[in-house]
C-alpha cells in the first residue's frame, strides 16, 4: 500500500476502510463520520500538507445501499503529492460534514455537489443552489433516475406571448 | 384615386409614389444604422467580437455600435446558447427595445439548440422571442455573420412605414 | 406625534451609527452618520465579455462590501451529457467549455483519456499537441490582453492583440477546419499532420511577434492610468489563494509557482526549456505581467518543438481505442466500419477512476472520469478554474469600489462556458 494511504490507517484504524490506488492515483475510502478528521490530518499533518483543494465532486450508485460517493481531491504544493478521500452516504440521510473550515475552495464546489446530486453538507456558510435556478424543484440533474431531457421544461414557456 | 394619397388604393392596395419613396429613405436609414445590443452568451460572442475588430469591420455597415443598454439598440443577436436561468432575462430584455426591433439568431445553439440535448437548453431562441434570420454555424465565421446583417438589411428594405404590413392587412373582399 | 413614528420607520430601515464625542458628553444620543446599503445587481447582461454573469454588490458608498455571484446562465448540462455519449462524442463538448482557447480543453481530455486507457501517444504527435497548446495559449492571452485592456478603458490595446489573433485564426482555419471551436485533438493523437506550408507559416510568425508583445506592453507598463487601476487592486496572499484551490496565473501572483507542466511534466515539455513567471504582491499588475511574459515563454516552447520535432505517426497505434486516418474510413471497408463502431458503441474502458489535470492558459484544467467499463463514461466532472476562482471573488473584492469589480473579473480571466459548463 501506499505511504500516505498507510498513515492514514494508522492514525484512524476505524475510520479507515480501502485504500485503491491505480494508475498512479491514490483513493482512500473513509467513513463518513471521519472524514473530517481524515481531512484535518491531512491538511495539518506535516508529512501529508496537503493545502489546495483540486476538485469535489459526486458520484451516483443507484443499486448499491450507499447510494452516494463524495469524492475529494487534495493536492500538496511543497510535497507534490496527491490523495483522494472518498466516502459513501446512503440516499435516506445524505449528509456529510463540510470542509469549508479547512480549505475555503470547497464552499463553491460543495454547493455545485449540492446542486447536481441533492447532498447536504453539514456547517456550510452558504448551502443553496449555484448552477441551477435557487427555486428549481424538478430534483437533481446528475443523479442517474434524472432524465438527460430533463422533465419537460423545455416545452414550457409562460413567458411565450402573441408576438408573430 | 389620385396623386397624393396617404394610405392604400382601393383598387389593388398599391402605395403612391410619394409614400414609397419616404418609406424607401425611412428604411434605408433603419438599415444603414442598425445598432446591435451586447448579447453575447458563449462561443459566438467571441466570433461577434472578432466581426467587430479591425479586420472584419462591422461598423462599414453601419452596425458597429454596439450598446449596452435595449432602449437605445434596435437589433439583438442572441449569440450563444440559451439556458434555462438566461431565457427569461432574454425576454425581458427584448420586451424592453423600442420598436422596430429585429433578432438575428446567430449560431445553432440559438436557432436549435445545437447538441446540447438536455435539460436546461431550450432548443432555439425562437421558442419565446421572434427570429427575423437564422445564421447558422458553430460558431459561425464572421463573415457568415455579415451574410446575415445583409439579409436583415435586404428584409428591413422591404417593410411597410406608413402603411400596415401586407401580411396584417384584410383586403375587402 | 406623526413625526416621531415617521422617524422611527426610516430609523428601523437604516442603520445608524452613533459617535460619542469624549469633549461633549451630551453628544451620545446624537446620530452622526447615517448609511444606507445598497444592493446593486451587476446583471447577467453587461458590457463585458466575460460571459453571462450576475453579481449582486453590496455597497456601502462605492466601496464592495459583499459580493455574491449568481451563475448558471450558461449551464448546459454537459457532464450530463457525457454519460450518454462515447468517450470519441465528448470532445466536441469540451471545445466550448472554454472558448477562448478551446484546443487546450481538448488537449486535457484526451490525456485523461489517455490515462485512463494506458495509451502513449506517439513523439510526434506530443510535440505537435504541445505546439498547437501553445499557440492557443498565446490566442487565449491575447483575447484576455485586450479585453482586460478594453473593459479598464484601453480600448487601442483590444485592436492591436485582434488584429494578432487573426493572423493565428486563419492559421488555425488552416490547420483544421475551424477557427474557433476546433476539435484537431483526438484520443491517442491527432488528427492530421501539420503541412510545410504550415510550418513555414509559424515559423514567420515566430519572427514577427515578439516585438508585437513589446508594442502591447509599450501602451501599458508605465502608463499611470493602467498602474494606478491595477497596482494594489484584489490583492490575495499565497495561503488564501492555496486554500481558494486557484491555480494559473491567478495563483502565480501570489508567489507560488505551481504550475503543472513544470510540477508533473506531460507531453513534450520535458523536453523543452522554459521558465515560469511568478509575481510578488498578489495583484492585477503581477497578472498581467505574469500573462505577458507567458507569451514570451510561449514563443520560446513553440521554437524548440518545432526544431526538435522528428517525422513519424501522429496517432497512437491501437486499433480498438483510436480513429483511423481520414483517407482509409472514405475508402476502405474495414476502416469505416472501424470508425462507425468506436463512434457509436465506443471502446472497451477498464473500470477504475482516474484524475487528470492540464494546465490550461486559465488554471488547472482537470478531468476526474468514474468508468465502469464500456463505452461511455460513468461519470466525467470537468474541474474548472474559472468556476474556483468565482468562489474567491467575494474574498477578494472587499474594500474595492465598483469599478474594480470589472478589473477583477478580468484579472480572474472568467470564461463562463468553463464556469457553468
Amino acid at each position: 500500500m501506499h505511504s500516505l494511504a498507510e498513515k492514514i490507517q494508522q492514525e484512524f484504524p476505524n475510520g479507515f476502510v480501502k485504500a485503491v490506488e491505480w494508475r498512479g492515483d491514490i483513493a482512500v475510502i473513509v467513513k463518513r463520520e471521519f472524514l473530517h478528521d481524515i481531512a484535518k490530518y491531512v491538511h495539518d499533518d506535516p508529512d501529508m500538507d496537503c493545502d489546495y483543494m483540486v476538485h469535489v465532486s459526486s458520484v451516483d450508485w443507484p443499486d448499491d445501499e450507499e447510494r452516494f460517493e463524495v469524492v475529494y481531491e487534495v493536492y500538496s504544493i511543497r510535497k507534490r503529492h496527491r490523495i483522494r478521500l472518498k466516502t459513501r452516504v446512503p440516499e435516506s440521510d445524505c449528509i456529510v460534514d463540510s470542509l469549508t473550515d479547512l480549505w475555503k475552495g470547497a464552499d463553491f464546489m460543495e454547493r455545485e455537489v449540492y446542486d447536481m446530486m441533492g447532498i447536504r453538507f453539514r456547517h456550510h456558510p452558504d448551502l443553496r443552489r449555484i448552477l441551477m435556478p435557487d427555486d428549481y424543484t424538478e430534483g437533481y440533474p446528475l443523479r442517474k433516475d434524472f432524465p438527460v431531457q430533463g422533465k419537460g421544461w423545455r416545452d414550457t414557456f409562460e413567458f411565450l406571448s402573441e408576438a408573430q | 384615386m389620385g396623386l397624393i394619397q396617404i394610405g392604400r388604393h382601393e383598387k389593388d392596395g398599391q402605395s403612391d409614389v410619394i409614400v414609397t419613396t419616404l418609406e424607401r429613405a425611412v428604411n434605408w436609414a433603419r438599415k444603414g444604422s442598425l445598432w446591435p445590443m451586447t448579447f453575447g452568451l458563449a462561443c459566438c460572442a467571441i466570433e461577434m467580437i472578432a466581426a467587430v475588430s479591425s479586420r472584419y469591420d462591422m461598423d462599414r455597415y453601419g452596425a458597429g455600435v454596439f450598446r449596452a443598454s435595449p432602449r437605445q439598440s434596435d437589433l439583438m443577436i442572441v449569440a450563444g446558447t440559451v439556458c434555462r436561468r438566461m431565457a427569461p432575462v432574454i425576454r425581458k430584455i427584448y420586451d424592453q427595445m423600442p420598436e422596430p426591433k429585429y433578432v438575428i439568431a446567430m449560431g445553432s445553439c440559438a436557432t436549435s439548440g445545437n447538441i446540447y440535448d438536455s435539460y436546461s437548453v431550450v432548443q432555439g431562441v425562437d421558442r419565446f422571442v421572434p427570429v427575423d434570420i437564422y445564421v447558422p454555424g458553430c460558431p459561425p465565421t464572421p463573415e457568415a455573420l455579415f451574410d446575415g446583417i445583409l439579409k436583415l438589411q435586404e428584409r428591413i428594405m422591404q417593410k411597410r412605414v406608413f402603411t400596415k404590413q401586407p401580411d396584417q392587412v384584410k383586403l375587402k373582399a | 406625534m406623526k413625526d416621531t413614528t415617521i422617524k422611527q420607520v426610516l430609523d428601523d430601515q437604516r442603520t445608524t451609527i452613533y459617535k460619542v464625542d469624549p469633549e461633549h458628553p451630551e453628544s451620545e444620543s446624537l446620530p452622526t452618520l447615517r448609511t444606507e446599503e445598497l444592493l446593486l445587481n451587476m446583471g447577467p447582461q453587461h458590457p463585458s465579455t466575460h460571459g453571462v454573469l450576475k453579481v449582486v454588490l453590496e455597497l456601502e458608498g462605492e466601496r464592495l462590501v459583499k459580493s455574491t455571484p449568481v451563475m448558471g446562465f450558461l449551464h448546459r448540462g454537459v457532464e450530463k451529457l457525457a454519460e450518454d455519449g462515447t468517450y470519441h462524442q465528448f470532445i466536441p463538448h469540451t471545445d466550448r467549455l472554454d472558448y477562448v482557447c478551446a484546443m487546450y480543453n481538448n488537449f486535457a481530455y484526451c490525456r485523461a483519456v489517455e490515462k485512463l486507457m494506458n495509451i502513449t501517444v506517439p513523439d510526434r504527435a506530443e510535440y505537435l499537441r504541445t505546439i498547437v497548446a501553445e499557440v492557443q495559449r498565446i490566442i487565449g492571452h491575447q483575447f484576455w490582453l485586450g479585453t482586460q485592456a478594453l473593459d479598464i478603458g484601453a480600448m487601442t490595446v483590444f485592436f492591436y492583440t485582434f488584429r494578432d489573433r487573426e493572423i493565428l485564426l486563419d492559421w488555425f482555419d488552416e490547420l483544421c477546419g475551424a477557427r474557433l471551436t476546433t476539435s484537431w485533438y483526438r484520443i491517442g493523437g491527432v488528427e492530421r499532420d501539420l503541412t510545410q506550408a504550415l510550418i513555414q507559416k509559424l515559423r514567420q510568425f515566430l519572427a514577427y511577434f515578439p516585438p508585437k508583445i513589446d508594442e502591447y506592453v509599450v501602451f501599458l507598463e508605465k502608463n499611470r492610468i493602467w498602474v494606478a487601476r491595477t497596482k494594489g487592486v484584489a490583492v490575495i496572499s499565497a495561503e488564501d489563494a492555496l486554500s481558494f484551490g486557484l491555480s494559473g496565473p491567478t495563483l502565480r501572483g501570489s508567489g507560488v509557482d505551481y504550475d503543472l507542466r513544470k510540477y508533473e511534466p506531460y507531453s513534450a515539455y520535458p523536453k523543452c526549456e522554459f521558465s515560469v513567471p511568478v509575481g510578488k504582491n498578489g495583484d492585477t499588475y503581477d497578472r498581467y505581467w505574469i500573462r505577458v511574459q507567458e507569451m514570451y515563454e510561449s514563443v520560446k516552447i513553440i521554437q524548440q518543438c518545432l526544431d526538435q520535432m522528428q517525422e513519424g505517426p501522429v496517432m497512437a497505434d491501437v486499433p480498438s481505442v483510436t480513429l483511423p486516418p481520414k483517407e482509409r474510413v472514405f475508402t476502405n471497408l474495414e476502416s469505416m466500419i472501424q470508425q462507425f463502431k468506436l463512434f457509436s458503441q465506443g471502446f472497451d474502458a477498464p473500470p477504475g477512476e482516474i484524475y487528470c489535470g492540464t494546465e490550461a492558459h486559465k488554471g488547472e484544467l482537470g478531468f476526474y472520469i468514474v468508468s465502469t467499463g464500456g463505452g461511455k463514461p460513468y461519470r466525467l466532472k470537468i474541474r474548472a478554474p474559472s468556476f474556483i476562482h468565482m468562489g474567491a471573488f467575494d474574498y477578494m473584492s472587499r474594500g474595492y469600489m465598483i469599478a474594480d469589480a470589472v478589473t477583477i473579473f478580468g484579472t480572474y480571466d472568467i470564461v463562463m462556458g468553463e464556469c457553468d459548463r
